[in-house]
């Protein structure tokens, strides 16, 4: 699965694209973020306030608690600024 | 009127004339009686600012703000709409984005081009970072809990 990055998630997590297998017991977005905030200090440090990150799955908005099936791209963001 | 309205949306770097675009919205038409525009600029924030560089997310930014033109479309009697939104390093003074609607009366056009731009504040994925005159680094523009309060009030 695609997983995307934009802004300062991108920057504290140091990649704005990668390609990583899930396990099996990763089914929404809440359970993505947590396994994602285990796997290392600078994934940690994007994460550290879930309820910070806003997430969009094949580009459309999504909650925390949308499940991740089916999903081919997921991005994970901040609060948008734009306008 | 002439059938469905097809929003008119560009992502672009470059800047937009803003005559050029009300006159191609009302090419040909003669049953439009209220134009709305709206422009935003980047502003200098006291002399602070040198300029704004703006990501996005390309794809999901055009159709997130199809989205939200289309749903402005269900919602008020618009004969066109356009919404242009730029991105990459852009300097005080210059444009950042426009919305243009198109009614046969003031009020809907009026209250579009509102709904369309506090939808885009808050659901459009654009990022704002700063960059200051005195050559530092500024942070990420965070995002205003008043811009996600604006949007609310259309539900």
């Amino acid at each position: 699965m695609k997983l995307i990055y934009f802004a300062w998630v991108r920057e504290r997590i140091g990649k704005s694209e990668e390609d990583v297998e899930l396990p099996a017991e990763v089914t929404t977005v809440t359970e993505l973020l947590a396994w994602l905030k285990s796997r290392g200090e600078e994934y940690e440090n994007a994460l550290q306030h879930p309820r910070s990150i806003r997430v969009a799955i094949n580009q459309e908005h999504v909650d925390h608690g949308e499940k991740i099936d089916g999903a081919r791209e997921i991005a994970l963001f901040p609060p948008m600024t734009g306008g | 009127m002439l059938g469905v309205v097809k929003p008119k949306i560009s992502i672009q770097a470059q800047d937009f004339d803003i005559a050029a675009e009300i006159a191609t919205l009302g090419a040909g038409r003669t049953d439009i009686g209220a134009v709305v525009t709206f422009s935003g600029l980047c502003r200098d924030e006291d002399g602070m600012l040198a300029a704004l560089e703006l990501e996005h997310y390309p794809g999901m930014a055009e159709a997130e703000i199809r989205r939200i033109a289309a749903d402005a479309v269900g919602r008020w009697p618009l004969q066109g709409v356009t919404v242009i939104h730029r991105h990459g390093r852009i300097r005080p003074g210059e444009n950042i984005v426009l919305v243009v609607t198109a009614s046969a009366h003031r009020r809907a056009a009026f209250e579009a081009a509102d709904f369309l731009m506090d939808y885009l504040k808050s659901r459009a994925p654009f990022w704002k970072k700063e960059h200051r005159a005195d050559g530092t680094e500024g942070g990420w523009v965070e995002a205003k809990e008043s811009d996600e309060q604006a949007a609310t009030r259309w539900r």
